[in-house]
């Protein structure tokens, strides 16, 4: 069990009590291949019986919908946005990711405040203004940043997925290129300065995502490895071994047999 | 192609507008409404441009408070971060446009609301306050302050039937909607009351007679008023 640690003022009528899940949060630029390795731990951390809740940026039951309207209509002001974002973030904060914290799940995010942070800071907001309005945040268990070697890489990669350049990852609200091409890479050398700053802020274990996804993949799974059995007598009594990429060690992982841990957490609580 | 290139966030109290700003604020019956709009006619009449600003008002937001009220969506923390939202939108598109061109602005509920709101929802102060640093400071805020039975009873006989979330009913404070109205609008007006000399509002008695109100509101305008405001902005028909 761990404590509840924010970034700044907790929730209101939050209570705060330790929760036995883990928050594990990856981060990056557009296109570094957040999504894929969210994926992969997931189909992971599940076949070593742990149950997970993966969620993301505009996923929230409130806003997400009105945000994806918004950004269709290219409509949205810069301080609009902002909020709009920090709401569709404070819904799946308080109705997604703490409940499941709380019943022991493993939380994986794709993307956490620090993108939200980046793209405001690098749209003229004032970075002390953004960071006060997440100091609702709690500090996860850990940030992973994969980070790639070069804005030009990235663009090769958002190109090779099939899906081409998307308006507001090229950020063309602001004006910074010609064309979606140039316009995508000063954005995203902007965002990469950003992140390159807070990395030692909020402590990001940094990865290098230029690598084959496999490599990339190996890494993340020995980290998570380790912080999944930080305190492994919590609730499970057996231990199984993790597929080990290459390599790791076997680890203990607490596992859930049959029914996830919330049903033995909710024994322990009625007993 | 450097960031030197792309508008810094300005904050409360450092806008800088050839426009003026005037905002109502107020519980819920205490005439603000039929104040401001008063003002409106008064302003238009004597060849002023104005501009009139509504809260909750934005487009790009309006579905999803609608739905989020309806479906009871909201925490005390997502019924701020969505109103701010909406404030964002309406200064960045409403506001901050015509007071840079020198008109008038009327706001019909203005940050303080939320202020009072969302504190007395159970947000922090100070984090509230940080969320709406953006907003542009009014040239006046006027607070109509009425005792809390006149606006109860101003409202129930307005409106027979109590929204969930204007009676404070997501708070659990009370089963019954009335007490829990009560209970709610005593706090907001607790919070209004600190922000008169926090943000230096300028109180106007609610009790007074509607005439009496509107020309204290219109003395206390007419000092920030220039002649040469009529010639800023000409008004599409």
């Amino acid at each position: 069990m761990k404590e509840m640690k924010f970034y700044g003022t907790a929730l209101p009528g939050l209570e705060i009590e330790p929760y036995s899940g883990k928050l594990i949060v990856i981060e990056g630029t557009d296109g570094v291949g957040r999504s894929t390795h969210v994926a992969l731990l997931r189909t992971w951390l599940e076949s070593g019986g742990h149950a997970v809740l993966d969620t993301g940026m505009t996923r929230s039951i409130l806003a997400g919908r009105g945000i994806k309207d918004a950004r269709e209509g290219h409509t949205l002001g810069r301080l609009t946005m902002q909020l709009y974002y920090a709401t569709d973030f404070a819904d799946r904060l308080e109705n997604q990711m703490l409940p499941a914290l709380r019943a022991g799940f493993v939380v994986l995010t794709d993307r956490y405040i620090y993108s939200a942070i980046a793209r405001a800071v690098v749209r003229g907001a004032d970075p002390e203004w953004v960071r006060s309005i997440y100091g609702m945040a709690l500090v996860p268990d850990a940030v992973f940043y994969l980070r790639m070697r070069s804005t030009e890489e990235l663009a090769g990669r958002v190109l090779g997925s099939g899906s081409g350049f998307d308006y507001w990852e090229s950020g063309m609200d602001l004006g910074l290129g010609n064309d979606y091409y140039d316009s995508f890479i000063a954005y995203q050398k902007q965002l990469l300065r950003e992140f390159d700053r807070m990395t030692g802020e909020y402590g990001f274990h940094v990865i290098d995502a230029s690598r084959p996804v496999r490599r990339v993949a190996a890494d993340l799974r020995r980290a998570v490895a380790r912080i999944i059995e930080e305190e492994p007598a919590n609730s499970g009594k057996e231990s199984v071994k993790v597929e080990s990429p290459e390599k790791i060690k076997s680890t203990a992982v607490p596992t859930l047999k049959e029914s996830p841990r919330i049903d033995s957490q909710e024994k322990a609580k009625s007993a | 192609m450097n960031r030197d290139t792309i508008p810094r966030m300005i904050s409360y109290g450092h806008h800088r507008y050839p426009g003026r700003l005037f905002v109502v604020e107020g519980t819920d019956g205490s005439g603000k409404s039929t104040q401001l709009g008063l003002l409106y006619q008064w302003l238009k009449a004597e060849g002023y441009p104005v501009f009139f600003s509504e809260w909750n008002s934005s487009p790009l937001v309006k579905d999803t408070t609608r739905r989020a009220k309806k479906r009871r969506l909201f925490t005390p923390t997502t019924f701020s971060l969505l109103h701010a939202t909406d404030f964002a939108d309406r200064t960045e598109r409403n506001i901050i446009p015509p007071l840079k061109a020198g008109a008038i602005v009327l706001a019909d509920r203005y940050i303080y609301t939320a202020f009072a709101r969302d504190v007395a929802r159970g947000c922090d102060r100070a984090w509230v306050r940080e969320v709406y640093k953006f907003a542009v400071k009014p040239t006046v805020g006027f607070f109509f302050r009425a005792p809390l039975d006149v606006a109860i009873d101003r409202i129930a006989s307005a409106r027979p039937v109590l929204k969930y979330y204007e009676a404070g009913m997501d708070m659990d404070w009370s089963d019954d909607e009335e007490e829990s109205f009560k209970m709610f609008q005593g706090k907001i007006l607790d919070e209004y009351d600190h922000m008169v000399s926090e943000f230096g509002l300028t109180a106007i008695d609610a009790t007074q007679s509607i005439r009496t109100q509107q020309r204290q509101m219109r003395e206390i305008v007419g000092r920030y008023l220039k002649e040469k405001l009529k010639e800023k902005v000409v008004l599409p028909k």
